[in-house]
């Protein structure tokens, strides 16, 4: 059963993302922030992360920068869900290492394609 | 979804809270780039749900909000008091338009359209509105849940016809750092139909010149599928920008990053064609090469760890407070269980007495150690259910504003201990007085801006809303620097209500005092915000049911202070444990005044069964609770008793007699509704250390339900003395 780490401040996204991942067969684990993400990283292994973009303490783009400076993590898809769609902030999303960028709100059949879509 | 649905508002009220918190504290002069990204963030996060709810109406002004939050965020708009003003607004419209969706209604535009448009007014610059911004996101995508490759199919195209597209596909270093892999995107385009490709992998340097992190071959596709070329497009979509990538459909190139004549002829230049099965193994291969290095630490990244280390030094200022959430009834049964163990903890301590074991010493201190426990453990029961007053008095912030502009009075909430905590319940039963407080004190307590000038005041009234604990208690103050209590005037109309006699001398505490009294109102015309009804009388009749005790005092041209004492909760009770007819009742401390020891000429009879007692001239209705309650059949003989003075809810003095006073407790409350059915004049009961049954009781039935008919009018206000 493949891991998806799910990073998101509020606690209406990460309960829909929670469902929507479960029923589709994923195994999901959950982080608040990017800090909150990265300590999560420390005790399991995601095969794909799903990160929100605007939170508090540390950002999407900090956590994605982070994560992919870490040699473990270099290869796991981070997959950023965030609600703006403005293109400046995908680039940046981008140059951080983010795999790919969904706009909320998601339809989770989209969710679902894009994760197998990256997910090896 | 359901459930989701009410997380969802449930963390609306956590953001709204934030927000307006955030922008109070804007308002207040804090130019703090936390703060503003804290209310940024919460608009966000409401806009973000309410998408998915599609609450189209909510996202919108979400949206316009977050948009103004934005410019702030990055400096575009320097918010301005008057700017901050119509932020408040905004804050309070998208509160409406959460509550209005929660109970799945719409609110009519109109009603806030003047906000929207000023909000709106703050994003445009020179009169323009910037494009980028204002197209940012738009409600329609809500269906889609992506937005650029959401695009439809053109219907007019028959289900069957199939298409053939060729496809160059160049993968740069970047798309593998960013964790896609061109085996995933071919396997994913093998999907939409049947595919050919061929890897050209001609520009693959010498084994010791090739960089890890390179990306060396490139690929054309040739693709059959009924797909239409969105579809094909989509496939790409994460990988865009990071490959040079180009689409040829049925013979028309319709997309292009590159230069595809050029990179038609390279890929065109080795056509190496394979079967389709065949090309998500060569690309596996391709991917192990890239692989293999990231393993190796090769990788230097300076730059990236200075990025990364600003957020971190950010987190390290935000203190982290581990939280779990507990389910109500769980607390309450802890609550109700931990009264049970005061209660065996107390009848325990008596058998021993009984039992004398006194003597032993060890056996007494064990006992003291489990008291002091027990009084421990229900202290620490009792403060799960305490909340901080922080989000009622946030509410009243919103109250001053809106009775400040519908009255055109400049009015400032100063808010002082939000982080002091009481009962939930109290909490709660608290917002309705305390907003009618607040809306007193800024209609009738704080004069209008001219009126201020002339006394020599600042145009700005100022409220103050504080609380503290104060000796077990809780203490709420509501000052307001207004021209205090108009004393001749409060005096006349109780006069002319009737209240008090024509000829009666009262001080000026008593005529303050006037204003608790029921179906009493100052306001010369009455507003349409104090409202009418709902007078000073019903707040201290709420104050009081809640345990707790209100006072007010007032300097002419200063101002007046409302004090309100509450409980720290309702699950204990201070009281005074008596004696009637061989039971044992208890009387809550806040409801007595003083304890009197009557002499028999201090008695008088009133009509057939009815008596008063004279206290210090003053004559105030006796209630003899033996017979009140149908314990005994003959009225007690008041020198033989003791007189509780108490007062009620709606002022009145009262003495109760009882046999005699045993002492000063705190009793746990047990609902006499559970667990038996309602009683006249019994508020609840309580269990006493030798296991038995003691009633609380409810001195306010008590009173009403004996003198109604028998007391006279002018007794009912006992201030005469």
């Amino acid at each position: 059963m493949q891991t998806i780490l799910t990073v998101d401040d509020s606690r209406t996204m990460r309960d829909m993302l929670r469902m929507a991942l479960v029923e589709a067969g994923f195994n999901v684990v959950q982080a608040v922030d990017g800090v909150d993400g990265l300590d999560v990283l420390q005790q399991s292994t995601p095969d794909v992360i799903v990160t929100d973009i605007n939170m508090p303490k540390m950002d999407g783009f900090g956590l994605i920068e982070a994560v992919r400076k870490d040699n473990r993590y270099r290869k796991v898809p981070i997959l950023v869900l965030t609600t703006e769609s403005d293109a400046a902030k995908k680039q940046r999303a981008k140059e951080a290492g983010a795999t790919g960028w969904i706009v909320k709100p998601f339809e989770p059949t989209k969710l679902i394609a894009a994760i197998r879509r990256v997910a090896a | 979804m359901a459930a989701i649905r009410q997380t969802f508002f449930q963390e609306c009220e956590e953001q709204l809270s934030e927000m307006e918190m955030g922008l109070l504290a804007m308002d207040e002069g804090s130019t703090d780039s936390e703060t503003v990204n804290a209310v940024f963030r919460a608009v966000h996060s409401i806009k973000g749900g309410a998408g998915a709810f599609k609450l189209t109406q909510l996202v919108q002004f979400a949206h316009t909000f977050e948009t103004a939050l934005d410019f702030v965020r990055s400096g575009k708009l320097n918010p301005t008091s008057e700017m901050m003003k119509i932020m408040l607004r905004a804050a309070d419209v998208l509160a409406d338009l959460v509550e209005a969706s929660r109970e799945g209604r719409e609110i009519n535009e109109a009603s806030y359209e003047t906000v929207a448009s000023d909000i709106k007014s703050l994003t445009l610059i020179d009169g323009k509105e910037e494009v980028e911004e204002a197209i940012d996101f738009q409600p329609t995508v809500i269906d889609f849940g992506f937005s650029g490759i959401s695009v439809e199919a053109t219907p007019e195209e028959e289900v069957s016809s199939s298409h053939e597209y060729r496809i160059g596909f160049t993968p740069q270093p970047e798309l593998y750092a960013n964790a896609n892999e061109t085996a995933l995107v071919l396997r994913e385009l093998n999907r939409l139909g049947t595919m050919e490709a061929t890897c050209d992998a001609s520009a693959l340097p010498d084994l010791e010149s090739i960089d890890p992190n390179g990306a060396y071959f490139s690929w054309s596709i040739r693709l059959t599928s009924e797909h239409e070329i969105a579809d094909v497009r989509e496939v790409f979509e994460f990988v865009e920008g990071e490959a040079e990538l180009s689409i040829e459909s049925d013979g028309q190139p319709e997309v292009s990053d590159v230069d595809i004549a050029a990179l038609l002829a390279k890929a065109l230049g080795t056509p190496t064609a394979s079967e389709p099965d065949a090309a998500p193994e060569s690309a596996t291969t391709a991917q192990e090469i890239e692989i293999a290095p990231a393993v190796a630490e090769i990788i230097p990244a300076p730059a990236v760890a200075a990025e990364a280390a600003k957020p971190d030094a950010k987190a390290a200022a935000v203190p982290t407070q581990t939280t779990i959430r507990v389910e109500f009834d769980r607390v309450d049964r802890l609550i109700n269980l931990v009264g049970e163990l005061v209660i065996n903890q107390a009848m325990l301590s008596q058998r021993v007495i009984e039992a004398n074991f006194a003597g032993s010493s060890s056996v007494i201190i064990g006992l003291e150690e489990l008291e002091q426990l027990t009084r421990e453990i229900q202290e620490s029961v009792m403060a799960i259910r305490a909340q901080p007053v922080k989000p009622l008095f946030q509410r009243m912030s919103r109250i001053v504003r809106e009775v400040a502009d519908a009255t055109s009075k400049e009015v400032r909430l100063k808010t002082d201990g939000e982080a002091t905590e009481i009962d939930k319940t109290v909490v709660e039963r608290l917002a309705e007085p305390l907003t009618h407080m607040i809306r007193n004190a800024v209609d009738h307590g704080i004069e209008s801006p001219e009126q201020r000038l002339a006394a020599g005041k600042p145009a700005e009234g100022l409220v103050r809303l504080t609380a503290a604990h104060r000796s077990g208690r809780i203490v709420i103050e509501i000052a307001d620097d207004g021209a205090g209590i108009d004393r001749p005037k409060v005096r006349a109309s109780a006069i002319k209500k009737g209240l008090i006699p024509a000829d009666a001398q009262l001080t000026d505490s008593e005529i303050d005092n006037l204003l608790f009294l029921p179906g009493f109102s100052t306001a010369s015309t009455i507003s349409n915000i104090s409202g009418r009804g709902v007078g000073m009388d019903v707040v201290k009749r709420s104050i009081q049911a809640l345990g707790g005790r209100i006072s007010i005092s007032s300097r002419p041209g200063l101002g007046s202070t409302f004090s309100m004492s509450l409980p720290l909760t309702l699950a204990v009770l201070d009281g005074m444990a008596v004696s009637v007819a061989g039971q044992t009742l208890v009387v809550p401390l806040t409801a007595i005044v003083e304890t009197l020891k009557p002499k028999k000429t201090d008695i008088h009879a009133l009509g057939a069964e009815g008596r008063v007692m004279s206290i210090r001239n003053t004559f105030v209705p006796l209630i003899d609770v033996g017979t009140q309650l149908g314990f005994r059949e003959t009225a007690a003989q008041p020198e033989n008793s003791v007189a509780i003075l108490v007062e009620t809810g709606g002022g009145a003095r009262n003495a109760l007699l009882v046999d005699s006073i045993q002492d000063q407790r705190q009793v746990v409350i047990k609902s006499l509704e559970a667990n038996y059915g309602t009683v006249e004049g019994i508020a609840a009961a309580t269990i006493l250390g030798d296991g038995r049954v003691a009633l609380i009781l409810d001195v306010d039935a008590l009173v009403t339900g004996s003198f109604e008919e028998s007391v006279s009018g002018e007794l009912r206000y006992g201030t005469g003395g």
